[in-house]
């Protein structure tokens, strides 16, 4: 940070040296949400994202249709007032559908970013601060992780572990850990990368060398003085995970070896969709149009988090 | 370049043992067993199956197994389909080729897109066209595979009836007509994989170029009095692609999940379609050997990019 006052300082020689000493002490994050204010895309993105965020939570309340409500003389209607997204080919209402699915797909992605994050940090802490044989032997599994083909080995493993896990935990929270784990344990290699990274910077600077030589232990100065310095480039692939995250489910819906037929996650929607397209394209465009939404509004805000959190990026 | 190319080899050898000992160690932590169909059938006593699952080595310690099955793999044993009964390898390669068309076709109208729109954004940083190409990229790679398959088949095939949208192996045409008939159905397939890879691609080209752009060496070239045209195309380019090639080569399973996505969409008869079918079918052998195909090809694509690397930047392969 100090470089960064110290650029604009030169930038501004005109610039009241009283001003300077009067404005009041400004903290990172104020810092930070200043500079992504600037993104002007992200922060509309970062508005439609919580919306529909809000949507899918409080949605389901309000829009009290239920979901499975069968009603064949009404099937596959367009947009009415009744159902304002139209109908599916049992006359079940798609607004519901979609709300609902909005839930299971956010919240997937959400939790394999969590699961990605924190692989992610383990494995590049641990590099970082060894070094080493065991930074190698980390560095040569991430570059493994990071050549594997990933769609077919999560096919793979859902194929060949569904049945049990479901039989222990039940189908919905089965097929949910079992997601949410793969999805997770296949997208930590650039999280890890970054932190090995940050690590190895970072720990050499001298606030690190000062706190090791206050007798800080090594513990303490990885979770205390590293890590938080290390975070900004970590919330933004986080950010970019979650999307990720969201169309991998999606995929694995769309391919119909995702969740089960009766738990309408956006990817199946289109899915079963996707054969009715000529006489009922609304059923596909809207659950479409929901996770291209999503998608679009997490990257555009990771894009602004991008130029908010990098103190590399003077504005 | 010879060694540097050995060398290269010699990396990729022990990834694909990796990957190898991982696939195996899924299939071995996974539940039930490859004789689920034996052990199902009551036609069968309990002695006959053990006596079976022994002389096949199916209790033998575990890397034992691993390496009965390792060498299996590489002599091209890879067992026969329970579905079709065919050996696997055929099926393969039955497949293979139109996967590897439609791909390589989808990459080639991404670089198309890729490296001209990124160049010109970057030789005009935070332009009108700047904006609206780094918009376009975000749109279009935000837009999943399986959704701009399906909005296209909409619009072209359903909307506007221009294209099929069920890709046929077997055209009963001869001549210019099997070509055009070729033409008119991949090109749906091949413009959702191209635009969405193409969109990820102008990002990273343009940030390589802008990175570029900015050193010693370009200013040199430009006051030399060396026109602007050749200062982009030798001075900027060529160090801008380096980047970009370790970019696309970490993008390279991220494209065959989209082939298999697309296949799946336009019922192309490819190896990712097969791998679809084959799930449904719980047809273990054919699972298993086409994901070891695609490990395979993503490691092929990465030792090309290392190689394309080496002669890009001619540092790399002294070191």
């Amino acid at each position: 940070m100090a470089g960064s006052t110290l650029a604009s300082a030169t930038a501004n020689p005109a610039a009241p040296a009283a001003g300077q000493a009067a404005r009041p002490h400004v903290g990172p994050w104020k810092e930070a949400w200043r500079r992504f204010r600037k993104h002007r895309l992200a922060v509309v993105c970062a508005v439609i994202l919580a919306l529909l965020i809000l949507a899918v939570l409080v949605g389901p309340f309000i829009w009290t249709v239920p979901i499975d409500d069968i009603d064949f003389t009404r099937r596959l209607e367009g947009p009415s007032w009744d159902h304002p997204l139209g109908t599916d080919d049992l006359g079940q209402d798609i607004l519901a559908r979609v709300l609902y699915g909005g839930r299971i797909s956010l919240a997937v992605g959400f939790a394999a970013m969590l699961v990605a994050v924190s692989v992610g940090v383990l494995v590049g802490a641990v590099a970082g601060m060894a070094g080493g044989k065991v930074d190698a032997a980390l560095m040569w599994l991430t570059d493994l992780f990071l050549s594997l083909p990933e769609l077919p080995l999560l096919l793979l493993i859902i194929y060949l572990f569904r049945d049990a896990l479901t039989g222990v935990v039940g189908p919905e929270l089965g097929v949910f850990i079992l997601i949410v784990g793969v999805i997770g344990g296949f997208r930590w290699m650039p999280v890890a990368r970054l932190v090995r990274a940050q690590f190895f910077s970072l720990r050499e600077k001298e606030f690190v060398e000062a706190a090791r030589a206050l007798g800080a232990s090594r513990p303490r100065i990885v979770v205390r003085h590293i890590l938080p310095n290390a975070l900004g480039p970590v919330i933004v692939a986080a950010t970019i995970d979650v999307a990720a995250a969201i169309i991998a489910e999606s995929t694995l819906s769309f391919l119909g070896l995702g969740f089960p037929p009766d738990i309408p996650t956006w990817g199946r929607l289109l899915f079963d969709a996707k054969d009715n397209l000529d006489f009922a394209p609304h059923w596909a465009i809207f659950p479409g149009l929901a996770i291209f939404l999503t998608v679009l509004s997490i990257n555009f805000v990771g894009d602004g988090l991008r130029d908010a959190l990098d103190p590399r990026r003077v504005k | 370049m010879t060694q540097y190319l050995i060398r290269r080899l010699m990396i990729a050898i022990p990834s694909l043992l990796g990957i190898s000992v991982i696939l195996f160690t899924i299939l071995a932590l996974a539940p039930g067993d490859p004789f689920e169909e034996l052990a199902t059938n009551p036609a069968i006593p309990p002695d006959v199956r053990a006596n079976l699952r022994a002389s096949l080595g199916l209790d033998d310690p575990i890397h034992q197994r691993y390496f009965a099955w390792l060498f299996a793999m590489l002599r091209g044993e890879w067992g026969y389909s329970f579905v079709s009964r065919a050996p696997v390898g055929d099926l393969i390669l039955q497949r293979l080729p139109t996967t590897l068309v439609v791909i390589g076709a989808s990459q080639i109208l991404a670089l198309c897109i890729a490296l001209p729109v990124g160049i010109y954004a970057a030789t005009r940083p935070y332009s009108i066209f700047d904006q609206i190409a780094n918009t376009l990229a975000f749109v279009g790679f935000s837009l999943p595979t399986f959704f701009t398959g399906l909005l296209f088949i909409l619009l072209f095939s359903i909307w506007l009836d221009w294209l099929p949208f069920i890709y046929r192996a077997n055209i009963d045409a001869t001549g210019w007509r099997w070509w055009w008939e070729h033409l008119r159905q991949s090109i749906m397939p091949v413009m959702v994989l191209g635009l969405f890879q193409g969109a990820a691609w102008t990002r990273f080209v343009r940030s390589a170029v802008l990175d570029v752009i900015r050193l010693d060496h370009v200013t040199t070239a430009r006051s030399k009095g060396l026109p602007e045209g050749r200062v982009i195309r030798r001075h900027i380019v060529r160090n801008a692609l380096i980047p970009v090639v370790t970019l696309v080569a970490l993008q390279m399973p991220i494209v065959f999940g989209g082939a298999i996505v697309t296949e799946q969409i336009f019922r192309i008869p490819g190896i990712g379609s097969l791998l679809i079918s084959s799930i449904l079918a719980n047809d273990t052998p054919v699972i298993m050997a086409v994901t070891f195909v695609f490990a395979i090809l993503v490691i092929t694509f990465n030792l090309i990019a290392d190689i394309l690397y080496g002669w890009l930047d001619p540092r790399i392969s002294y070191r």
